[in-house]
Order: C-alpha cells, then structure tokens, then sequence
C-alpha cells in the first residue's frame, strides 16, 4: 500500500512537467504548427526561472521566497516565449519548414539552458551545486492541513501549486478549445487556414498567439522541473528527454488537453516503473525505460487504423500557410 | 483607388531566382548570423569578436590533425544526410537518423566483439552488413506503417529513436568495460580487430572516401534511375504516383530501405572508423542536424557537403574557443542556432518577394 502510495506520488510529479510541454504542443499543433521547439523552450523556461531567482537571492540579505517565486515566473515566461516568438517569426512570417526550425530551435534552447545552467555556478563563484532555496520553497509549498491527510493527502495534497494550476489550465484549455468561438477559430486555422481565412480568421495572429502561449506553457514546464521536481538547482541534460515525452503525450492523448492529464500520470509512471518492480536486473530497467515511447508508438498505429475523424492530427498539421497560394 | 482597403504590401513569389543572387542572399544572412554570434560572445566575454573569429578558424584547421578530424567529422554528418535525403525527396519525414544511425552502430559494434576471432576479411565484411541491415530495418518499420495505414511518420521516427537509445543502454550492460562503469570503452583496442583501416598512416581518410562515393552513387540513383524518379513522383503527389501505375507502398518502404540502411552505414562507419566504440551519444544529435543539412542543402548532395562542412566547422570552432575562454561547451549550440535561424530565414527573401501597394508608389511619385 505504501509503495503504492510511493509510486502515485512520484508518477505524478514525474508526468507534471511533461504535461506543461505537452499542452503547450497541443495549443501549437491545434494551429498548425508543429514546433519540434519544445524541448528546447523547457529548457529556456527552465533555466531563465532558475537565473532569475539566482540573481534575486544573491542581491537581497533575505531573499523573500514569494518575490523570488513571481521573478522565476516571469523570467521563464518571457524566455521561453521568445524562443516561441523566434520560431514563429521564421515559420509563419518567413515559411520557413516547421520541422527544420524547430530542431534548430531545440538545439539553440537545450545549448542556452546548459550554458546559462552550468555557467551558474562559476558565476557564484565556486564549484559546487548552485541553490536557490528560497524561491524553490515556495514552489515546493504544499497545502497545509490537506496534506496530512492519510493516504489522500499524500496522493492528492503534496504538491506545490504549479500542479494545481496546471490542472486549472488544462481545463481551461479544453474549455476553451471545445466551447468557445475563438477555439473554434483556432482548430479551423490548424484544419485548414484558407477556409479559416476565407470565413475571416485572422490566421497569422492566432497562429503567432497560440504558438507563443504554447511556448511558454512548456517554458512553465522547464520551470517546474527546475523548481519544484530538482528543488531549484541545475544539472547539465538533467531534463533528460522529457522535452520528446511530452510530444509523444501529445500523440498519446489525441490532441486533447483533458486526455493529456491521465495521461501525463501514466507516462510518469512508466517512465519511473522500472524502480518499483522488485528483481528486474540493469538490463532489463533499460528496457523498461523505453516503454512510453513504445506505448506511444502502439497509440499512432492504432489511432491511424481505426482512422477516427476526432482522434487525427489537425489537418494541416506542419504546412504553412501562404495565402496568395491557394488554389 | 476606392472601395477595398489594399493592404499595405503583400507577398509575392518569385519564379526564379539565379543562383548567384540566391547566394548573395544566403551570404548576407550569413554575415548577419555572424554578426549577432559577435555581439553575444561579446557581451558573454568582452572578448574581441574578431580574435574569437580567429580562434574559430584555428579551432576547426588550425593543425593538420584538427583539419582533418573536421573533414572526417563533416563526412560523418553528410552521410546521415544522406541517411535523410531520399525519404524527404519523397516527402517522407524522416527524423530518425539518429535511432537508424545507433541501431546500425550498435549491430556493428556486436560483430565486433561477438566476432573478434573471426578471420579478418570476414569481420570486415560482416561489419557493414550488419550495420546497414540493422538501420535499413529501423527505417522500414515505420515506412511499412506509413505505407499502410498512413500512419504519421514525423511521429513514429522521433519515437523511435528513443526506443533505440534504450537499446542501446541495453546492450551497455552486457559489454561495458570494465565491469560497473556502463561504458564500452574502445572495442578491440589490443588488435584493433574489425576497427576501419588506415589507408597509409591517415585514419581519416577512408571514411571520407566512402562517403563521397556514396554521395556520386546517390546523386546517380536519384537523378538518373527509374526508382530516383518514381521517388520525386511520389514526393510531388502521391494522386499523380498512383495514376502513372507506381506502386507507392512500394516506394515508400524501398526509400525508406534505402535511408535506413545509409543511417547504418553512418553507424558502421561512428562505431568502427571514429568511435570505437558504442554509446547512447555516439550518434550525438547528428540525426537531427543532418535534417538541417538536407534541408539547407536543398535536398542537393552537393550542396549538402558545403552546409556539412560549415556546420561542423562552426562547432569545432566554437569549442575551441569554448575551451580558450573557458567557456562552457555549449555555447557552441548557441551560436549553431543562432546561424541556423539566420540562413532558415533569409530562404524567405529567396522564394518571395514583398510589394508594396501600388498607389502607394503613385503617391510617393507625385
């Protein structure tokens, strides 16, 4: 039961920052933009959060972690939506291909993460793990008196609030692009920007809003794992390959954000599975960590087998739109 | 001019553009990138743009063996852009060199150890074979879904990569070396048993060599065979594929054969002739930066070569200066980006041209 507690626990923080980036993706791919950036723009929101609240407790005598927690916020946001802004200048304004940019946007943010990140410490001026505990305890916060609960407080109540706002988000998310006119708007643009622009979309602008909103919401993400999973300190590719696990999630929950909340538990928990099942040896945890890609992988089989209208890829999905193209 | 409001300016595409004029372009975008990269050194280091420059140029064919590492290490990454350029001809998304190239490495990097005692001849000719099958049948897998149920590729690929990067880390345990440490170490490093041979005393060149004829065979096969043309059939409209009776299922797998397999032969050629040995990095992003190089290549083989070359010259570059400065190594993709989104850029002011309204200009004359 314990363990069992142990490993709902840790599923759901694992799956946190996946779901960030993979909302983050949906809200983009909903427009038509593929931005293979988020990855990338984790790690911009990540580390901009993490210098931000760096610099604040380092020139204050007592950092306040409220103050240190709204820095980190707004640094990750305005960061990873310049990372977003970049790619949607290049893709929607200068068509260049979706695909290519946002490899190169990935390969800009994770090379800025890790310089930012592992300069850090030098900048302090020593070798050791640079921390920014205060900032960090107020994202580590969790809720008083609910948390203590027995078992439901663990499992439901221990987390800080970036996991309540995102479940907030998320809904809000799902609210917005099922039930109202501007959702609409938007999934028309992401099936088909000419008939979008044809009934009077504006496509370039919800295009651009909804990438750069999508951007910072994976920028949220990095900031999340940065402070609450690692408790604000930076490892060089210590965010490993979450950054592709979220868009595997997008896949995963057919491009619905409220499907995307299971489904960030369930891939957290496959991707810690294999130190919860007793007697499997270091070759066969390997082989274990592959399984949510694996799952993945089954999901677009059989997503494309049963050829669902609902469960495809917006339609337009990775082209650009050029309005005196169309046929 | 009543009624309608016409906007301001619009975007026209052009028709043609020479060559001369399309690199102009390219060239300006790339002082520009250079320019930007200037300014962000400068206001990391306070360093002298232009001595970083040189530090660059030393860095990458400074000494005859650093000019020659960055001719190997160009090769390597063109041949996974080669790994890349028949699938995307095809407009199949290809973006699982990285997972192709690893499977291949990893299968050679077996015959290896597993074959040690082999005569030579046969390890060398088992190595390649083995490389190439194990990448041809990471890029079949995905094809065959793609052909058959049009399963999304762009996905399927990028999946895989991971999933062959945990192979990988599978295999780790069986041959690392020493015990406990999960690295291979270098592979035969006594005998150097199956390890791509020197040609004279120069352990760079057969690499390269392999990769220009199989950049020649390449740009044949697509220019000038029935099968590079029923490729560009499909790639321009599957419709059209299907009327002039190609059979496009088959096409899709045998590209993706055909990529898969030169994915593995990059891996052969990181794990017998570069590496010597196998790691989840060995591959080290290539898979992804090879998409740029097709891409900025124009899907060109030739051209290809030239954005190979820049690209690892600029990354040798930067970590030699990262290392003079004492800069963290990283701030090599940084700059990659920066220039990456320069030269993605400026193809805009290639392919279009702006207008402004017309009456605009009456008025502007009168």
């Amino acid at each position: 039961m314990n363990l069992i507690i142990v490993f709902l626990q840790k599923a759901i923080a694992q799956g946190i920052a996946i779901l960030y980036g993979a909302n983050g993706e949906i809200v983009t791919e909903k427009s038509g933009n593929l931005n293979l950036g988020v990855p990338g723009m984790m790690y911009m929101g990540g580390v901009a959060g993490l210098m931000g609240a760096f610099l604040y407790e380092n020139s204050v005598e007592n950092p306040v972690p409220f103050v240190g927690m709204l820095i980190a916020l707004i640094c990750a946001l305005v960061c990873s939506g310049l990372g977003a802004l970049i790619y949607s200048v290049l893709t929607i304004s200068l068509r260049a291909n979706q695909n290519v940019t946002g490899l190169a946007l990935t390969t800009f943010g994770m090379g800025f993460g890790n310089f930012f990140g592992g300069s850090l410490s030098k900048l302090a001026g020593g070798v050791g793990q640079i921390s920014t505990q205060a900032t960090a305890s107020a994202f580590r916060a969790k809720i008083p008196v609910l948390s203590t609960l027995p078992v439901v407080g663990e499992v439901l109540f221990s987390y800080g609030f970036l996991t309540y706002l995102f479940i907030v988000l998320t809904v809000v998310l799902s609210w917005f692009l099922y039930r109202t006119r501007k959702g609409l708007n938007l999934r028309a643009v992401g099936e088909n920007a000419a008939t979008a622009d044809a009934a009077g979309v504006n496509v370039t602008a919800y295009k651009y809003l909804a990438t750069l909103v999508g951007g910072m919401l994976a920028g949220l993400g990095g900031l999340y794992f940065v402070m609450e999973y690692t408790g604000g300190t930076w490892v060089n590719n210590g965010f490993g390959d979450r950054g592709w696990l979220a868009i595997a999630l997008v896949i995963f929950a057919r491009w619905r954000p409220l499907n995307a909340i299971w489904g960030s538990i369930l891939f957290g928990g496959l991707y810690i599975l294999y130190l919860y099942i007793p007697g499997l040896d270091r070759s066969m945890q390997e082989i274990f960590k592959a399984l949510p890609y694996v799952v993945t992988i089954v999901v677009l089989v059989i997503t494309s087998l049963r050829k669902k209208r609902e469960d495809q890829p917006p339609m337009s999905l990775g082209l650009a739109y050029f309005r005196e193209d169309r046929g | 001019m009543t009624g309608a409001k016409e906007p301001l300016m619009h975007i026209v595409k052009r028709d043609g553009v020479s060559l001369g004029r399309a690199m102009l372009v390219r060239l300006v975008a790339l002082v520009f990138a250079l320019l930007v990269c200037a300014a962000i050194i400068f206001g990391l280091t306070g360093m002298n743009p232009l001595n970083v420059y040189a530090g660059i140029w030393d860095g990458a064919v400074g000494t005859n063996r650093r000019m020659w590492v960055t001719f190997r290490d160009a090769a390597i990454l063109l041949c996974v852009g080669f790994a890349v350029l028949p699938a995307f001809r095809m407009r199949f998304w290809n973006v699982g060199a990285e997972g192709q190239v690893l499977v291949g490495a990893m299968a050679s990097a077996a015959i290896m150890i597993y074959g040690k005692n082999l005569p030579s001849w046969a390890l060398y000719a088992l190595c390649p074979v083995a490389g190439v099958a194990a990448g041809l049948i990471w890029g079949v897998i995905p094809a065959f879904f793609k052909a058959r149920w049009n399963t999304n590729e762009t996905l399927f690929t990028l999946m895989l990569n991971y999933i062959a990067m945990q192979l990988v880390s599978f295999a780790i345990v069986f041959w690392e070396n020493p015990r406990g440490s999960n690295h291979v170490g270098l592979i035969n490093s006594q005998g150097k048993e199956g390890w791509l041979p020197s040609i004279g005393t120069n352990s760079y060149l057969l690499p390269i060599l392999i990769v220009l004829a199989l950049m020649v065979g390449l740009y044949v096969y697509m220019q000038f065979s029935k099968q590079g043309y029923e490729i560009a059939v499909v790639g321009e409209s599957e419709n059209t594929a299907h009327y002039a009776g190609i059979n496009v299922s088959r096409v899709i797998i045998r590209t993706m054969a055909i990529s898969g397999g030169i994915g593995g032969l990059a891996g052969y050629l990181l794990a017998t002739g570069v590496g010597h040995t196998i790691s989840t990095g060995l591959a080290g992003g290539r898979g992804f930066t090879a998409i740029v190089v097709a891409w900025l290549g124009k899907l060109n083989p030739f051209a290809m070569l030239l954005v190979a070359f820049f690209l690892v010259f600029m990354e040798k570059g930067a970590i030699q200066i990262a290392t003079q400065f004492s800069l963290n190594e990283n701030a090599s993709d940084i700059l990659t980006g920066v220039i990456l989104f320069f030269i993605l850029g400026c193809e805009f002011f290639i392919n279009y041209r702006i207008e402004l309204r017309q009456h605009a200009r009456e008025e502007v004359k009168a």
